[in-house]
């Protein structure tokens, strides 16, 4: 069971929530201080891209965020929920489509490469439910 | 903290100064900006961004959107940075070979001086 579950609807405003908890939960975890500007931003990162996809095929639901503190990573797996046959990703640096009519209208694959610059390690699959991404830092383990 | 966004003139160049968080939310008030210049014929900009807190890939977008708009005019876009963890996602990215970047707005409009 992840650390800390947050889940919102698909708004940009929403993005910033959520980079909010993310850090203060990678600082608690123990990342390194040095670290936490990439935490932030490669979560900003997914999270934007999962609501510009859930505003272009389920806007009706929320996009989730699951932050774990494992033993010696901190692992940050951000999901929509939109079918893959709606929205298609293949992997770090590729994205199927590029509407220009979203709310982040961001070129192609550079959210994608903005996280795989900056995350320690990155995992990108699809499921039935949608698409995850999941990225991990090291950390130092549970602040109690 | 939220986005606010001014803009003046500087020896013929407009300057926009960009202060707080350029992300998902807020990137559209500033492509706004850039079009809003743009359509008023100002094409040669400079975009302070020394106080900028947070950029990310939407952000890259609406810059890199403005300046083709300006050379779409023959004009320049330029940038004014210094912040390590701004400058980070430009190298990620390799926009550090698209923009000028900048010290000093001075720096910035000396160098577009030079080049014409």
């Amino acid at each position: 069971m992840a650390t800390v579950e947050l889940s919102f609807t698909p708004l940009p405003a929403h993005v910033r929530t959520a980079r909010l908890v993310a850090t203060a939960v990678a600082r608690r975890s123990g990342v390194d201080e040095s670290l936490l500007d990439e935490v932030r931003l490669a979560v900003g990162e997914a999270c934007s891209r999962a609501v510009e996809e859930h505003q272009l095929h389920c806007p009706a639901e929320p996009v989730r965020l699951a932050l774990s503190d494992m033993a010696d990573r901190f692992e940050v797996e951000v999901t929509d929920n939109c079918a893959p046959d709606s929205a298609k990703v293949t992997g770090v640096g590729q994205e199927s489509k590029s509407t220009g009519a979203g709310v982040a209208a961001m070129e192609p694959g550079l959210g994608f490469a903005v996280i795989a610059g900056l995350a320690d390690n990155v995992e990108i699959s699809e499921t039935a439910a949608g698409t995850s991404i999941r990225m991990s830092w090291p950390s130092a383990g549970v602040v109690r | 903290m939220d986005l606010k966004l001014d803009h003046h003139s500087k020896d013929g160049i407009e300057i926009v100064d960009v202060e707080g968080e350029i992300d998902v939310y807020t990137a559209p008030r500033l492509r706004e900006l850039l079009i809003e210049l743009v359509n008023s014929r100002y094409y040669q900009l400079v975009v302070n961004m020394e106080k900028v807190e947070f950029l990310d890939s939407t952000g890259l977008g609406v810059l890199v959107g403005g300046l083709k708009r300006v050379r779409a005019h023959d004009g320049s876009l330029d940038l004014v940075c210094t912040q390590e963890r701004i400058l980070k996602i430009f190298r990620i990215t390799g926009l550090t070979k698209v923009f000028g970047i900048h010290d000093t707005v001075d720096e910035a409009i000396a160098a577009r001086r030079s080049e014409k």
